[in-house]
């Protein structure tokens, strides 16, 4: 053992690095999230917490297990590609609780104005009106009706949506 | 109430069991999504936007995204016919509430809905110091907020400006394809609020998604493709004049 005569301050050194290393290791434990690097290097539960958020927008599906009356007059209409929250707005909240949570109508005046009034930049084969032009003021419902809107289509229910 | 040493012997265990179950907390909020089974993009019918601002209010109401802020925005181009390479292009409040009329006398006017591109090989990604933003087995770019710093050096690397510090959390955020909706099997919400469809998500690794058959059939491209970003929203009828 005459190699390692005299060299007890190396082992020392060494030792210090071991311990080092060891503290390190037990602190990373701790620091470092459980789920980091389960996919990359990323904490992989965030992926978890963000598909966790609520939705707003119940999606067609839901609306249409219930309004199925709706469903008839709009499938043969031009709106049949039109998603029912496209025009009602956001209502998942009402597809949870459809007794409490009551969606309010929207404003046709609005509403048809911001799709059809006319443009140089919307696509040329889009219907498109001049709004003061085209109908002198009259609501579009009184010749319209909004889940099928063709001029051809039984004007029975004026206001559109229940 | 007395209970017998073989009663306890039954009890302990079952106890373990059913607190190891408490402190596994609730099961996932989408048990039937796997994600090496789905690979998002967005496809973009250019020319069948009709710019009412109908994704950018869905997005911001399904996302609570602040006030001036956007995860998507459309953005209307109009090309002079003797300027084809400097479009004049706006993009009042993001197009939210629709665009002033465009009077056709000269050049042509298009709309061009904006989001993230979610790409493959993203800058946004490859620049954070931390390993806040990240792109997941599933082909979605996602911030970890409550790991992100907020020094926005992903909002300077992002190509297409898709990235925002938020003014009250002062993290990065951005679009996130609804994933929270994408998980439960719906559709993104600027998807479902587009009137014409001029937004459809996709899912590349499905077979039977119509992506497949549209990226055969059509002229399609992506934003900036020169900088190689690997960009997964598709844009139909794209015209070369748009940056």
């Amino acid at each position: 053992m005459s190699t390692f005569k005299d060299a007890g301050h190396l082992f020392r050194f060494a030792g210090l690095f071991v311990l080092a290393f060891l503290v390190f290791l037990v602190v990373r434990h701790y620091v470092v999230p459980k789920s980091f690097g389960q996919y990359g290097h990323y904490r992989g539960a965030s992926m978890g917490e963000i598909a966790a958020r609520p939705v707003k927008f119940a999606g067609h599906a839901s609306c249409e297990a219930c309004h199925t009356d709706v469903v008839d007059k709009k499938k043969n209409g031009k709106h049949a590609q039109v998603n029912c929250e496209a025009c009602h707005g956001a209502l998942a909240k009402h597809a949870d609780d459809p007794s409490t949570v009551k969606p309010t109508l929207p404003d046709t005046a609005v509403l048809c104005a911001r799709c059809h009034t006319a443009s140089a930049a919307k696509p040329k084969g889009f219907p498109q009106v001049v709004p003061a032009e085209h109908s002198n003021g009259l609501p579009c419902e009184t010749c319209h009706q909004p889940h099928n809107p063709g001029m051809d289509a039984p004007k029975t229910d004026a206001g559109g949506a229940k | 109430m007395k209970i017998s040493r073989r009663q306890m012997l039954i009890l302990l265990p079952a106890a373990a069991v059913a607190w190891e179950s408490v402190l596994a907390g609730t099961p996932e909020e989408s048990p039937n999504y796997k994600m090496s089974e789905h690979w998002w993009g967005m496809l973009i019918d250019v020319s069948k936007c009709i710019g009412c601002g109908n994704c950018v209010r869905a997005c911001q109401t399904e996302n609570d995204v602040p006030d001036g802020y956007f995860r998507t925005w459309v953005e209307r181009y109009h090309v002079s016919d003797e300027n084809m390479t400097r479009p004049e292009v706006i993009s009042p409040d993001g197009g939210k509430e629709g665009f002033p009329v465009a009077k056709g006398d000269e050049g042509k006017y298009f709309f061009v809905p904006k989001m993230c591109n979610h790409c493959v090989d993203s800058p946004c990604t490859q620049v954070c110091p931390v390993g806040a933003t990240f792109i997941g087995p599933d082909g979605v770019v996602l911030v970890d907020q409550k790991y992100c710093l907020g020094c926005a050096y992903c909002v300077q690397a992002c190509p297409y400006g898709c990235r925002y510090i938020h003014p009250q959390k002062e993290v990065a955020d951005k679009c996130t394809l609804c994933y929270h909706r994408i998980t439960k099997g719906l559709t993104t919400a600027c998807c479902e609020a587009c009137p014409t469809g001029a937004r459809q998500l996709a899912d590349l690794k499905d077979p039977k998604d119509p992506i497949h058959e549209f990226l055969r059939t059509h002229n399609v491209q992506v934003l900036k493709p020169q900088m190689a970003t690997g960009a997964k929203a598709f844009y139909n009828d794209l015209d070369g004049s748009v940056r």
